[in-house]
């Protein structure tokens, strides 16, 4: 993992999730801004995927487990995919507040994940 | 120009909207990340160091599989699906509650990262609340039963797509 990218992604999970959480509880119904913000999550995520096949051979290995890395990381790959789904089957208010509930959730696996490349321990 | 007028009466989200599930699903989508949580956790712990722990690990994966039904039962929630939805609920309570005890009485029987450890603080305590809400919308959306004096049968209204 690259440490700028990925203060980068959670920055963006965050803000998106905020936003998302925001607006749906204002009542908006999911729309081109906070679609396009979870679908800007979801794109940090595959750069993500490509820094950390790409990052060994450079050098830049893992400290912690590879398995529990990826784990994290495919799972995080679903997330916001299933909540943009869920918000074009159901066009409610609800829906965008899952929409931030997911990228909030993102934020979170993606520290979990640098955790488990850098510091062990915990 | 017509056009102003019937957009405007077609507004989507008014706030008059009797969108009663609305929080209901918000529940279910929370289900549905913690099952992926338990599913991903229990995954990494079976494939990397079962030996370490497997009756932590087992139960690590039993209660990834519950939440998985508990997120179906609760999408579903009609007729079987509701009676479903409380056993599996019932269970993670019970889980939670038995685990999270036993794991600080005795920290030797559980490792510190099972869900159900230290009533899920690993999870931001959410494997307990969870179950409480999830017990508190099932009792306030009883699918109609019969049983009722003044409901005549009202039980296909809310089959969508089922």
């Amino acid at each position: 993992m690259i440490e700028w990218f990925t203060w980068l992604q959670v920055g963006v999970a965050v803000l998106a999730g905020v936003l998302c959480l925001f607006l749906g509880l204002f009542g908006r119904v999911p729309n081109d801004l906070t679609m396009g913000a979870t679908a800007l999550v979801e794109l940090l995520l595959v750069g993500q995927l490509v820094v950390s096949i790409a990052a060994p051979f450079a050098g830049n290995t893992a400290s912690g487990s590879l398995l529990e890395f990826y784990t994290y990381l495919v799972s995080a790959l679903i997330v916001p995919v299933a909540a943009a789904a869920w918000a074009l089957i159901e066009r409610s208010r609800w829906s965008t507040v899952i929409l931030g509930g997911a990228c909030l959730a993102i934020a979170v696996m993606v520290y979990r994940m640098f955790q488990i490349w850098t510091v062990q321990g915990l | 120009m017509t056009g102003p007028q019937s957009a405007a009466e077609n507004v989507v989200d008014g706030p008059q909207k009797r969108r009663v599930t609305g929080v209901g699903r918000l529940l279910i989508a929370v289900y549905g990340l913690l099952a992926l949580a338990a599913t991903g956790r229990s995954f990494v712990q079976i494939a990397s160091k079962f030996d370490q722990a497997p009756l932590a690990y087992s139960l690590s994966a039993l209660s990834a599989v519950v939440y998985i039904v508990a997120t179906i039962a609760l999408v579903r929630s009609s007729g079987r699906w509701y009676r479903v939805a409380w056993v599996t609920i019932s269970f993670e309570l019970l889980g939670v509650l038995v685990v999270g005890t036993l794991s600080i009485v005795d920290p030797a029987l559980f490792p510190h990262d099972s869900v159900w450890s230290v009533f899920g603080s690993g999870y931001l305590f959410i494997p307990l609340v969870l179950p409480i809400l999830g017990m508190m919308w099932l009792v306030r959306h009883r699918p109609a039963r019969p049983q009722g004096p003044a409901r005549p049968q009202g039980q296909a209204g809310r089959q969508a797509s089922s």
